[in-house]
């Protein structure tokens, strides 16, 4: 470990705020990456599915 | 066909949008669970175990995300045009939809560059940004994946948006090495690059570890939110298909 206490690695010597931040973001980026396709997924085949029984002929 | 296949089978396999859906499935929970564990302990081991730096202190751990980010931004690039290429060479559709699915994932990781290298450029040089020639051949680099999502969209026919792209794309390419060399053409803030393949890194491996098992993180998340775009633009391409409607329909 490169910290002594909890609030030191908060602190991050001072530069806390940039340290968390940066972080912050990445998690952001990371998780919109992931997200965005999966519910785009699930819209396509709401789409496609009520599609499908649109044009099902009368049976 | 009378032509004669002088390419691997799995090249042809690769074109086929079907094949393509079914490996990628197979493929992505393999990545997800890669991507999970190397970018959790890539992070720990970055916050809380790799020292600090002697100048810059813990500013100094902005690197972990900055350098893959970085690294990433360009890769995704690379990746982009080259599918675009093959895509417009051997006209496959499934090339042309990777390099679609490539675009955004590589914009938003050219913001977060961007932003880390911003973040970590206050404390370290005194200003977020300065017109060096790094940052400004990066901040290139978005505004080259901005312009082709832009132009993307703005054709309706897919196979003519493709073409246009792929093209942009390959013009780019330029900006690859300008970015890659601009710390040695010319006088800059930015320090050169951490990883180099001929020389061992220039800091300690209990610095230099814990980013390599960032950078491979990142490639990791990557690979799984490119596969979840492909998956997408698949299904929606063929959607006439018969195997996409029993998928539908399930």
């Amino acid at each position: 470990m490169s910290f002594e206490s909890f609030a030191e690695f908060i602190d991050m010597g001072g530069h806390g705020l940039y340290v968390w931040l940066s972080y912050a973001i990445a998690l952001i980026v990371i998780v919109t990456n992931i997200v965005n396709p999966l519910m785009h997924k699930r819209q396509i085949f709401i789409e496609q599915a009520s599609r499908l029984r649109r044009e099902k002929p009368k049976s | 066909m009378a032509e004669k296949k002088w390419m691997p089978r799995w090249f042809y396999q690769l074109a086929s949008p079907r094949w393509c859906y079914e490996i990628t499935g197979k493929l992505l929970p393999i990545f997800a669970i890669a991507a999970v564990a190397t970018l959790l302990v890539g992070t720990v081991w970055a916050l809380a175990f790799a020292p600090a730096d002697y100048q810059q202190g813990n500013s100094f751990r902005i690197i972990y995300i900055h350098v893959p980010a970085s690294i990433l931004a360009q890769s995704c690039y690379m990746m982009m045009a080259v599918a675009g290429a093959i895509g417009l060479i051997w006209k496959m559709k499934v090339a042309d939809m990777v390099a679609k699915a490539c675009a955004p994932i590589g914009a938003t990781i050219a913001i977060l560059s961007l932003a880390t290298g911003a973040i970590w450029g206050k404390p370290t040089w005194g200003s977020w940004w300065v017109w060096d020639a790094r940052l400004t051949s990066m901040l290139i680099l978005l505004f080259l994946y901005l312009g082709i999502i832009a132009l993307n969209s703005a054709i309706e026919n897919a196979q003519t948006a493709a073409q246009s792209t792929a093209v942009l794309a390959l013009v780019g390419l330029v900006n690859i090495p300008i970015i890659k060399y601009s710390v040695d053409w010319w006088n800059t803030l930015h320090q050169p690059a951490t990883f180099t393949l001929t020389e061992r890194p220039a800091m300690p491996s209990e610095m230099w570890v814990p980013l390599l098992v960032m950078v491979i993180g990142f490639y990791c998340f990557f690979a799984v939110a490119m596969m979840l775009r492909l998956r997408n633009e698949i299904i929606q391409r063929e959607r006439r298909s018969s195997w996409v409607r029993d998928l539908i329909t399930g």
